[in-house]
């Protein structure tokens, strides 16, 4: 089997022979849990319920309120204590609906089985994804309800799930691949019979050897689903990137892998279609990783959505030493956090904490162009950061800042330390605005 | 000898084919300006802060000479400025109310607390992408990026982390409002002389956590004064500064974090 990848992208230290033979272990839910209604791309959802209203496991507390929105669920059984702001993993304070957990874990009259899912409509597997809330749970938490519906112009053929989990650090989706290859390939297959699709294609990066060969033994003599081997590379597992490796097609810029005729979905977010439409049960909980230095015991987890990080790393052997950072996510795209209160949510793939000696200090950019030969959507991050440093946002887009996926490649591995990503991430909102501002006019 | 006038004829016959074609454009291109748009660009401010709406100093004459706008839109001139607008054009001058920019936090470096060691871009818009480096959702992070957009050096950066507005530079041109990612600066009247110096819509635990000085909805001031300050979302807010007679003050100053009170006008400058 020959191996496939994709042009540019690095090979940070992988760091996984911590966790990746620690099976999923169930946290007990939590006396409180902090749902907040935000924790997907898109809008976030109107509350459901309010202070006092009794709520069950699994009961649906926010309703989508726009297409791309999801719906959110409560982890737990008990009493709603407060719909108000709190903590949120991206650093604002956001909505969010605080339950007291009676711990009884009363399953919602709301969650319905059916017999054989494989009998329902391509529209029906659509809206029960819909009702479960589901959203892609690699980490960036896009409606898996909007991925299942491609435009009729726009016929899918390949399904490829992504076994790539690139980030270094965590290994959660190894132990669904490992755990759950039955309800995966149930999932996949549930998703190809959505999109009417014709392949499914497991792209498995070559770290994870097990898993590859437990997928090609599952997979054996079945006609639709193959089982591909990819080099292990940093950010594989972006979309237009795993597309790029296993087909060699190429996403057209601003367009979606409908335009190529691709859906991507995460082997979590197979999975968690495959309970949501055979057994009806929302995403209420999910698998991530606690790992890194400033970790006691790492683990491997299934959390309840809504478990402050504080709960996480104290079962975990609590933080090691005084001050380490702690990251919501994988160590190059994760998101670092200044609270422990905050809560675990749907795009949380992992909890990481280390000890950071010193910040990196920022020196002039020396032009030496890897920022430009490492980037996988072939930008140009040292020139685009300079257009957007002067204001010149029109040559920012046009060099393609809105293209960027934020992997970080650029930062790792910029010798000057210039916080690129930070660059970027400031160059589409202010692009952005401007359009926004543009459009009003 | 032919050979040497070919050149000269040519060149001469060019020059006074370029010259007709110049004059005919001219006499028959000529775009009318009204002069009182030159007068009023050299009246006014020549900063080209917009603060009128305007792309610049000329752009607002040329509005106000068509009558598309009115006289005492240039802040930055003041009331000086808009009667010789008014003077020019032939009309009565309306008055300008002079404004002030004033920051609604008092965030300092010691009452606000920081969330950890901030690394990333330097300035405040990029800080506030990312939640902001100091605890407080809602406060002044002290990267200046009002100083920077102050095109009248009226705003410094004060040692305790917070902007300083001059209020005799300040022009009120809104260039800082604008700037402010959080929002904390706001144009008052220069007779107003209470504020209240914070915005945090925090529950009260929350912000006594944060920050010393944040408000925490108490209600001490709006019930030294009902008529005037009102409790919004845990924040205290000025309706009407004019309703609050001076004998009130000293009540509605008992606050207990400070983020009601006078504008200390020795601080400034």
């Amino acid at each position: 089997m020959n191996t496939k990848t994709f042009p540019h992208g690095i090979h940070p230290p992988e760091y996984k022979e911590e966790t990746a033979e620690k099976k999923l272990q169930h946290l007990s839910p939590p006396d409180k849990v902090f749902i907040p209604l935000s924790q997907h791309f898109g809008r976030p959802a109107d509350p459901l319920v309010k202070k006092g209203d009794p709520v069950d496991l699994g009961q649906k507390i926010g309703k989508a309120p726009a297409l791309f929105s999801a719906a959110v669920h409560s982890s737990v059984s008990g009493k709603v204590l407060k719909v108000g702001s709190t903590h949120h993993p991206s650093g604002k304070p956001l909505l969010a609906i605080t339950i007291k957990n009676d711990g009884e874990d009363r399953l919602s009259s709301e969650v319905k089985e059916v017999e054989d899912p494989f009998s329902l409509s391509p529209d029906r597997i659509r809206e029960r994804v819909k009702e479960a809330g589901i959203v892609g749970l690699g980490g960036a938490a896009f409606p898996t309800a909007v991925k299942l519906a491609p435009p009729k112009d726009k016929p899918i053929d390949t399904i490829l799930i992504n076994g790539c989990e690139c980030e270094p650090v965590l290994t959660s989706d190894y132990r669904m691949m490992m755990e759950y290859s039955d309800d995966i390939l149930q999932g996949a297959e549930l998703i190809r019979k959505a999109t009417g699709a014709e392949k499914i294609i497991v792209g498995i990066e070559d770290n994870k050897k097990k898993a590859l060969s437990l997928f090609q033994e599952k997979t054996k003599g079945h006609p639709s689903t193959s089982v591909a081997l990819l080099k292990t590379k940093y950010p594989q597992g972006a979309e237009k990137n795993l597309i790029y490796a296993l087909l060699r097609r190429e996403v057209p810029r601003g367009g979606l892998p409908f335009d190529v005729g691709v859906v991507v979905q995460n082997v979590g977010t197979t999975k968690v279609v495959y309970d949501g439409v055979k057994h009806g049960v929302p995403l209420y909980q999910r698998s991530l990783t606690v790992a890194g230095s400033g970790i006691g015991d790492p683990q491997n987890l299934m959390v309840r959505l809504g478990t402050p990080f504080q709960k996480v790393i104290d079962f975990c052997g609590g933080l090691k030493e005084d001050g380490p950072i702690v990251v919501m996510g994988g160590p190059m795209m994760g998101i670092s956090q200044w609270t422990l209160d905050v809560p675990v949510i749907k795009g949380t793939s992992g909890i990481l904490a280390w000890k950071l000696d010193s910040p990196p200090e920022e020196t002039a950019c020396i032009r030496c162009g890897r920022c430009i030969s490492h980037c996988p959507m072939r930008l140009a991050p040292t020139q685009i950061k300079k257009y957007v440093e002067f204001e010149h946002l029109s040559e920012a887009e046009e060099w393609g800042v809105l293209d960027c996926v934020e992997c970080g490649c650029c930062q790792y591995i910029c010798p000057s330390k210039i916080p690129l990503v930070h660059w970027m991430r400031l160059g589409k909102a202010k692009v952005s605005n401007l359009k926004r501002k543009k459009k009003s006019e | 000898m032919i050979d040497f006038l070919v050149p000269v004829i040519t060149m001469t016959a060019l020059g006074l084919f370029f010259s007709v074609g110049l004059v005919f454009a001219y006499k028959k291109l000529k775009v009318e300006e009204d002069p009182r748009v030159e007068k009023l660009t050299e009246i006014l401010p020549q900063s080209n802060c917009g603060a009128c709406g305007y792309s610049g100093c000329r752009a607002y004459a040329q509005a106000v000479v068509t009558g598309e706008a009115p006289t005492n839109l240039c802040s930055a001139g003041g009331n000086e400025v808009a009667q010789q607008i008014a003077g020019i054009m032939g009309v009565e001058a309306e008055q300008v109310a002079r404004k002030v920019a004033r920051l609604h936090c008092r965030g300092t470096k010691e009452a606000a607390h920081s969330r950890g060691v901030y690394v990333g871009i330097s300035t405040c818009e990029a800080s506030h992408l990312i939640g902001g480096h100091k605890q407080c959702a809602y406060g002044c992070l002290g990267f200046g990026d009002c100083v920077h957009s102050c095109p009248f050096d009226a705003i410094t950066m004060g040692e305790d982390g917070l902007p300083v507005v001059m209020e005799e530079k300040c022009t009120a041109c809104g260039n800082c409002v604008e700037a402010c990612p959080r929002n904390l600066l706001e144009l008052h009247p220069v007779s107003q002389g209470i504020m209240v110096f914070c915005r945090s819509k925090d529950s009260a635990p929350t912000s006594r956590k944060v920050c010393k000085n944040a408000c925490i909805a108490c209600g001490i001031c709006s019930r030294a004064c009902p008529e005037a300050i009102v409790l919004e979302e845990n924040l205290a807010v000025i309706k009407d500064y004019k309703k609050i007679p001076e004998e009130k003050i000293p009540a509605i100053e008992k606050c207990p974090t400070d983020a009601i009170g006078r504008i200390q006008k020795e601080n400034e400058g």
